[in-house]
């Protein structure tokens, strides 16, 4: 009859809502499973914020030199890229990744691609003995005391890198060293 | 030897709490009444394993003993011997046995005072809990081993975070993880009760202690490790919205809601599926919040070790417990009876008012904490939510419940009225605006109203006291006769109400704070707060460990000194750290707050604060649970109380 | 010798005295409570803007931005390298004149919406921003429905029951 129907439903209705948090709890588990076996195999880093300057043309700057090679400006950077795509690496000599980096910095120099390095509030001094202990594998290097420019492409830390095309535009970067299998995956025939 | 002696206790703790998981929930289904009656014995003697492991450690540790993989990464030989104690469980592998000890804890206790509980409930609460416990202690020996060994030993430890080397921060995690893991044992009750497929005023009877006394301890918990910030920081920061804060804070709003609600299961045998599913929730709250800063997934200053192969065995054990638990409420709760209608305007409805806001700032609390994730996972948007997001998105939700929580306790069971809320509470709303007005004169809008409401609560909570003993309305004997008689539970929450108001008085009191930022050469005076502050010194001093740069200042009000302040940077070699050392003098009413920075050309930088009612702000967290506290003294709480001759009675 | 007595305690001269200490340093405190001034996290003198106005917006500003290498702190709580150079650039671009809108833009154009504390609402954070009105509405109507349940009319009687009924009556 019409009141047991309906009491029926209304258990029915009931049902499905005890079922409620069940299906939160099992939504949130299967999200966090997502999220776990992607950073796993590295597809998923909560860590990694992007850099929004990707894609976009490179800031504008004009940085003094570290003697005794020559300063650069972006000016400089958008002529070479013409020619054949710049990696535009961000170090330090106090930063411990960035000596670790070196060796694979060098291999890239030996593949024959186009180094820029930028040294980020260093010391000149340590900043050479960096360069003459691990080696020096960028064609010109450029020094930012006061980080402002480091702070225009939108960096955080050091290591950093960005891959600069024909086009003038930031098409790659990384926050951390470029190690081999970055140069191996990532930057394959891109330089 | 010890460390293998450790390493055997735990593996028979596991395997006892496995038995103990299947002996109980089984011997409860068959109506088994030696299995039943084994549990509580399977249980203690978990617990007596359990602390036998946590000694090996603690001894191990003691003795620096590096062989140990786990002392050799957080210990050295130069750690104070506190420290060296305490710092077993400063870390991911020692957490998770605390974790394990705990657990034990509460199902000895269960054990031992549930000895009035039916013998199926008992067996079933025990069987839940053993079974919880078999799941992390499998957990700690399978991925997060204190007790591995590694050969040859290193000669020295690689030391501890120095930051962790503290008495504040040494405590924290222990009084912090008796109310997160406390709350295991209403969650057994719970998951026991839907097993056996009814929930009765005695239920609510017998869980309502439990969920205290973890409120208790969480709220201690949580206000430890906001005044640990507070003075280690250095600049007077207390709350962050840290993901991991977050994460205690959300089954703190849960059990909250639970402790009220157990209530009204008690007193009027309704509102049972929300009281069960706050039960479940709030414990669920705590596991997860266990996995999160563990799992990597959290930005968080505080997370442990960054392992996602330990997320996801820690997000099995969860789907296990919070899974199930969930499908059987899915299963068992439409079938529980409710009694007690009730009309909106009653102590019924006040508490359903209360437990929706609660859930609410919890809703606001989980959602803020874990969207950057999810976005980042479904939207692939990148986007932070920080303080003051929360500080925007909550404070609209605690006003309702400020203003209700002081006059809640005044509405009768089943139906009331609103007047006589005004008729009993008009003076302590009369106070709180006059209070607030005289604020406004000279403070910014939201202090001045903030001190509004702290008036109201510390005022409006008492006001059921002042009703009930009809204080100034009767002789002064015949009060003082009525407050020997009222229930010690009354007392208990008006004093734990109040203690809420105390806190956001400090709050209030704090974001009004001097302060100033100097250089100073020794001899320099500054005027900061209403006090004559002086530098008078900066010298060097060493350490157990450290090597420390020491300033004196001087404070002094009107010639008369009322203090000398010492605070320091100290330099931890071994790790390469530097930690400020932050001086403070309190009188309870205010804060003198001094740090020394950079120093450079013969002068220090210095931060001078007054901290005005500053230690209000953990001063109401432990008047909060000194009023739970005081409540569990309540007669009618003590589930021992009848005579042992009844026993226990097969259900 | 003369013993202190209970009721006399209080009125001996120290303890007056110390009271009465004791009672105008907490008015110090109460009157401190209406005169001071919002609080700093910087860790610096040198840093602060000269104007207080000027400084004061800055603060305001930075409290909002996230410090990208710290885990959880706004810039001006951190004392991080790169915290201290972006409170710098706010204070310039504040004493240049710039409007808050503006300086925002300019750090979201390099570092991301991430950078921003408290995320703009836009459809992609909407569901974060109404989660409080969300949760109320949700709450209500979870008890709502109880209430509903617990008083569902009783079923309408049957014919045969209704002549029992008048039978009985």
């Amino acid at each position: 009859m019409n009141g047991q129907d309906a009491a029926g439903a209304g258990i029915a209705r009931r049902r499905l809502l005890m079922l409620a948090p069940l299906g939160v709890a099992v939504a949130g588990g299967a999200a966090f499973w997502t999220m776990l076996s992607r950073m796993q195999r590295g597809t998923f880093d909560p860590h990694d914020i992007g850099n929004p300057m990707l894609g976009k043309p490179v800031p504008a700057f004009n940085l003094p030199a570290l003697a005794p090679n020559n300063g650069f400006s972006s000016a400089d950077l958008l002529a070479a890229a013409k020619t054949k795509p710049v990696v535009l690496n961000f170090f330090a000599s106090w930063c411990i990744p960035c000596a670790e980096e070196a060796a694979s910095l060098a291999q890239l120099e030996q593949q024959g691609a186009q180094l820029w390095g930028i040294a980020y509030k260093d010391d000149p001094a340590k900043t050479r003995a960096f360069l003459d202990r691990y080696g020096n594998p960028y064609q010109r290097i450029a020094v930012d005391a006061t980080g402002n420019t480091f702070i225009d492409f939108g960096l955080f830390g050091v290591p950093e890198s960005f891959l600069i095309d024909a086009t003038g535009t930031l098409a790659w970067h990384i926050a951390g060293p470029i190690s081999d299998s970055v140069i191996g995956g990532q930057l394959k025939g891109r330089i | 030897m010890i460390p293998e002696l450790g390493h055997f206790a735990l593996a028979v703790a596991c395997a006892l709490a496995f038995a103990q998981a299947i002996i109980g929930i089984w011997g409860a289904h068959r109506r088994d009444m030696r299995l039943m009656a084994a549990t509580p014995g399977l249980a203690i003697s978990q617990f007596l394993a359990l602390a036998g492991a946590s000694l090996a450690l603690v001894l191990a540790a003691a003795g620096d003993d590096f062989s140990v993989v786990n002392i050799a990464e957080n210990s050295a030989i130069a750690k104070p011997l506190l420290y060296k104690i305490t710092g077993t469980w400063g870390n991911h592998e020692g957490s998770i046995l605390l974790w394990g000890l705990i657990l034990g804890i509460c199902g000895a206790l269960v054990a031992g005072f549930g000895r009035n509980l039916p013998s199926a409930m008992r067996a079933r609460v025990l069987g839940v809990l053993g079974g919880t416990s078999a799941g992390f202690l499998l957990f700690c020996l399978l991925t997060s081993n204190p007790f591995l060994r590694s050969f040859p030993a290193p000669v020295d430890g690689r030391g501890m975070n120095p930051l962790l080397q503290d008495p504040g921060l040494a405590f924290h995690p222990p009084i912090l993880y008796m109310g997160y893991v406390g709350f295991a044992v209403p969650f057994a009750f719970a998951v026991a009760a839907l097993l056996e497929g009814r929930i009765d005023a005695a239920w609510g009877r017998w869980v309502r202690p439990w969920a205290l006394v973890s409120w208790c301890f969480l709220t201690c918990g949580i206000a430890m490790g906001s005044w640990w910030a507070y003075y280690e920081l250095g600049w007077g920061g207390y709350w962050f919205w840290d993901p991991v804060e977050n994460a205690s804070l959300m089954p703190w709003l849960t059990g909250t809601a639970l402790v009220h609600s157990a209530i009204v299961v008690e007193k009027r045998e309704s509102l049972k599926i929300w009281t069960v599913l706050l039960a479940i929730g709030t414990f669920s709250l705590s596991l997860s919040g266990t996995f999160l800063v563990r799992s990597g997934i959290l930005n968080s200053v505080h997370a442990f070790a960054q392992d996602p192969a330990r997320g996801v065995f820690i997000l099995g054990l969860l789907g296990l417990v919070i899974g199930g638990s969930l499908l059987l409420f899915a299963l068992r709760a439409p079938l529980l009876r409710s009694g007690g209608i009730f009309a909106p305007v009653s102590r019924e409805g006040a508490l359903v008012m209360n437990n929706i806001l609660l859930c609410s700032v919890c809703a606001v609390v989980i959602v803020g904490t874990m969207y950057p994730p999810f976005a980042d996972l479904l939207l692939g948007q990148k986007i932070s939510v920080g303080a003051p997001f929360f500080n925007a998105t909550v404070l609209p939700l605690a006003i309702p419940l400020f203003a209700a929580m002081a006059v809640g306790p005044l509405l009768p069971w089943k139906r009331g009225r609103l007047w006589p809320l005004v008729e009993h509470a008009w003076w302590a709303a009369v106070i709180a605006m006059i209070v607030a007005g005289v604020s406004l004169i000279g403070m910014r809008v939201l202090p001045a109203l903030a001190f509004g409401v702290a008036a109201w609560l510390i005022l409006g909570s008492f006001a059921e006291v002042v009703e009930r003993t009809l204080l100034f309305r009767a002789p002064m004997a015949n009060s003082v006769r009525r407050a020997r008689g009222l229930p010690v539970a009354v007392l208990g929450a008006a004093i734990a109400h109040a203690g809420m108001g105390v806190t956001v008085a400090g709050i209030a009191g704090m974001s009004l704070a001097s302060n100033k930022i100097v250089e100073a050469r020794p001899g320099d005076h500054f005027k900061v707060g209403g006090y004559e502050w002086t530098l008078i010194s900066i010298d060097d001093a060493t350490g157990p460990n450290y090597a420390a740069r020491v300033a004196s200042i001087a404070v002094t009000k009107d010639g008369r000194q009322i203090a000398l302040m010492h605070p320091s940077r100290r330099n931890f070699e071994s790790q390469n750290q530097t930690t400020t050392d932050v001086a403070i003098r309190t009188n309870l009413m205010r804060d003198l707050y001094a740090v020394l920075g950079d120093e450079r050309d013969g002068s220090a930088v210095l931060r001078l604060h007054v901290n005005t009612l500053a230690p209000w702000i953990w001063l109401g967290g432990v008047i909060m649970a000194f009023g739970g506290g005081l409540s569990l003294a309540d007669r009618r709480l003590r589930v021992g109380a009848p005579s042992r001759i009844r026993g226990a009675v097969p259900a | 010798m003369p013993q202190r007595q209970g009721k006399r305690f209080f009125f001996e001269k120290k303890n007056q005295k110390t009271f009465v200490l004791w009672a105008s340093e907490m008015a110090v405190v109460l009157l401190m409570l209406f005169a001071a001034g919002p609080a700093s996290a910087i860790s610096d003198p040198r840093e602060m803007l000269a104007n207080p106005q000027q400084e004061a917006r800055a603060e305001q500003i930075g409290s909002q931005l996230r410090c990208l290498v710290c885990q959880n702190e706004s810039i001006e709580d951190s004392n991080a390298a790169l915290a201290h150079d972006l409170r710098a650039i706010v204070r310039q671009r504040v004493s240049a004149g710039e409007t808050d809108s503006q300086i925002m833009a300019w750090m979201v154009a390099r570092y991301g919406t991430f950078v921003r504390l408290k995320p703009p609402l836009s459809l992609a954070t909407a569901l974060l921003w109404f989660t409080p009105v969300l949760a109320l509405l949700v709450g209500a109507a979870a008890a709502l429905l109880g209430r509903r349940r617990v008083q569902e009319a009783p079923q309408p009687l049957s014919d045969a029951e209704h002549v029992r009924l008048a039978e009985i009556a």
